[in-house]
């Protein structure tokens, strides 16, 4: 056990898998130059055979890692930053998504599709995608959403592992954040599989990914108000772990959903929508979203800040829950 | 096709200038950390966009890349509202709502920079379509990277835009990288030879030469103008500066040798035309626009610097035509 980034998590668990399992491969833009850290060693040690650079065709690549894995190849894929899954959508959405099942199950497309959410640093609206909830849309991939170094290792070996596509979004705003990581490498967290990050009895926060972080620090402010939050992370959103999400809610009678995403048709959004279905009886007001504004991410810091989630924003929704008034100048 | 005379030369020598000073500054600017978000610099290959805007009229449309500063100053576009731009400024030819890689200017036929790579690609394609529906002899250019090339969409251009015969420049700028993987890792073959298939004229040009680019790119306006449809111009150059300008803080190691970046400096296309505009007994023209560059050059920057920001209202504006 030692303390280590999320990028670092990540690579542990590449490392660890394709030292396990030489079916796997990883590939993408500028892997072997490694650009955020993910693959540092890893041409010595699994070669270029393994560990391929590949050409800025998105589509091609996605569509070929999908190939690959129905031939009983297990490929990661490296797409850098989420926004560039788009031109790859007709692979991801219409083939990777959909052979299992169009041929009737006799289709196993074991691949990992990695991106991440770059997003609150001036990268303009083409850069900033959050895009983890348009995926969810569409049946038949499975997606996780980590929100720190430890779930992150987790849960990637497990995707690693898993017979169907998976696609991993990385929060950056989580990417420098440590955590203890084990080195048992069998060191697995089912997706599926939420977790309580802190406890309490008066309202639920389930937040998303880089919103974890944020809701944790406002459950630290709430509770000098004298207010009690859990903090739910569901960490992976296909599948989504419904029954600890709604007992948290039976618990508390309120309910918060934080996501980093757009509101609308948002993954807090769709869990906002499970527990008015199935916890209504036990809700003592409104289930309440706090979420990006509708609108593109502009480029300039003065006015791209506000748009996002932040612990203010939460604690104020908590506080509207709860019945306390937010201070006449806060 | 001959080459361009000596006032055109000095207007070459002028734009180029002007590209190179404004993106020293703005290079020393995030150096200093005085720029947000993240800015990929054209030193080195001001000879394409300048040799090609040449050519162009506010009328004609060009689409850009994520390294598209030199575009758009070749274009025409402003330079103080670039650099607001690029500071995130209420001025900023986009409100500071696009930063850098989205410098644009539609009144100027500037269609925009794009951060997605391959992204302008469909958008000039269109132009050209409109354009020929429109028959008043307008012409699009398209630029786009070496790296770019491997996107599906510059495949699917070339054939629509042969199969249409439209008044279409498609310009690759190979500067021997996609981001950090050298040319021969991520190509096959040579790019301008993709024309050929789709029975559209195909050229190699050297980049670094302005009136070698201005001769190239003249010959497919012309054809462009007349009807004659679509050519694809590959401009060989060379970035000097960073991928993106944060990148030494992030990567372990070199992917390109000093060497290699003072070989192509040698062959910097600015002094290869003021040698030859030296030469031609143009010292004193070329010494004033020199001080005429400094001088737009200064008071852009530091008009941008003194500009306000926008109101955080900005934010939800501009997402619909009517609100
Ligand atoms: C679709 C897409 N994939 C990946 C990227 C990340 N990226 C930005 S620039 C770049 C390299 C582009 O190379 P090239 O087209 O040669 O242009 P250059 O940077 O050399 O000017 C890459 C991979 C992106 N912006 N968009
Ligand atoms: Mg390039």
């Amino acid at each position: 056990m030692a303390k280590a980034t999320f990028l670092e998590a990540i690579r542990q668990a590449q490392y660890e898998e394709m030292s396990r399992d030489e079916r796997v491969f990883i590939m993408g833009e500028d892997i072997i130059c490694n650009v955020f850290g993910t693959t540092t060693g890893f041409v010595d040690a699994f070669g270029t055979e393994r560990v391929r650079d590949t050409p800025i065709s998105e589509n091609g690549f996605i569509g070929a890692a999908g190939g690959a894995a129905m031939v009983g190849m297990r490929p990661i894929v490296d797409a850098t930053i989420s926004s560039f899954l788009y031109p790859a959508m007709d692979q991801i959405m219409s083939i990777i998504a959909k052979s299992r099942y169009i041929y009737g199950g006799q289709a196993r497309l074991p691949l990992v599709i990695r991106s991440c959410l770059f997003y609150g640093n001036s990268n303009a609206a083409q850069h900033s995608d959050r895009n983890y909830s348009m995926f969810m849309n569409v049946p038949g991939l499975k997606i996780m959403v980590p929100s720190n170094a430890y779930d992150m290792k987790g849960m990637l070996k497990a995707a690693v592992r898993d017979d169907d596509p998976v696609l991993c979004f990385e929060d950056s705003t989580c990417w420098m954040s440590k955590a203890d990581l084990p080195d048992d490498p069998d060191f697995l967290i089912p997706l599926g599989k939420g977790d309580i990050k802190r406890e309490g009895n008066d309202v639920s926060i389930i937040a998303i990914g880089g919103a974890v972080p944020l809701a944790l620090k406002a459950a630290n402010d709430l509770a000098r108000d004298g207010i009690s939050a859990e903090v739910v992370d569901p960490r992976s959103l296909v599948p989504l772990d419904k029954e600890l999400i709604l007992r948290s809610v039976r618990k508390t009678g309120r309910a918060i959903t934080v996501d980093p995403a757009h509101q609308t048709c948002s993954a807090g959004s769709e869990i906002a929508a499970l527990i008015a279905e199935r916890a209504f009886d036990a809700l003592r007001g409104p289930v309440l979203r706090v979420a990006t504004a509708d609108t593109h991410l502009p480029f300039s810091p003065a006015i791209e800040k506000a748009l996002y989630p932040s612990p203010e924003r939460i604690v104020a929704a908590a506080r509207q829950l709860v019945g306390i008034r937010q201070p006449e100048n806060a | 096709m001959n080459g361009p005379d000596l006032q055109r030369s000095l207007q070459l020598f002028e734009r180029m200038l002007l590209i190179r000073r404004m993106e020293e500054r703005l290079g020393d600017l995030g150096k200093a950390g005085e720029l947000p978000g993240n800015v990929h610099l054209y030193i080195g290959q001001e000879a394409v966009a300048t040799g090609v805007c040449a050519h162009l009229d506010d009328s004609d449309w060009v689409a850009s890349t994520h390294r598209g500063h030199g575009h758009f100053l070749a274009k025409g576009g402003d330079p103080r509202a670039m650099a607001a731009e690029l500071m995130g400024k209420e001025t900023g030819i986009c409100h500071g709502k696009g930063g850098s890689m989205h410098v644009a200017d539609v009144s100027k036929g500037i269609l925009g920079a794009n951060g997605i790579v391959g992204g302008g690609v469909g958008l000039a394609v269109g132009a050209a379509l409109g354009a020929q529906l429109d028959g008043e002899g307008r012409v699009a250019v398209v630029f786009f990277g070496d790296g770019a090339s491997s996107q599906g969409v510059i495949s699917e251009a070339l054939n629509i835009a042969a199969l249409w015969k439209l008044p279409l420049l498609l310009v690759c700028e190979n500067n021997g990288f996609s981001q950090f993987s050298p040319y021969e890792t991520v190509n096959a073959g040579d790019i301008w030879r993709r024309a050929e298939p789709f029975g559209m004229p195909g050229a190699l040009v050297d980049g670094n030469d302005v009136h070698a680019v201005w001769r190239v790119v003249g010959e497919a306006v012309a054809r462009a103008r007349s009807g004659e449809g679509a050519t694809l111009i590959e401009a060989r150059t060379y970035r000097w500066r960073t991928h993106v300008e944060s990148e030494e803080s992030f990567l372990a190691a070199p992917y390109r040798t000093q060497e290699e970046v003072e070989s192509w400096k040698q062959r910097d296309p600015i002094s290869r035309l003021e040698e030859f505009l030296v030469s031609e007994d143009l010292e004193k023209d070329v010494a004033a626009i020199r001080a005429r560059v400094e001088g737009v050059t200064e008071s852009a920057i530091t008009d941008a610097l003194n500009d306000p920001l926008p109101p955080v209202s900005r934010a939800f504006e501009d997402m619909f035509a009517n609100g």
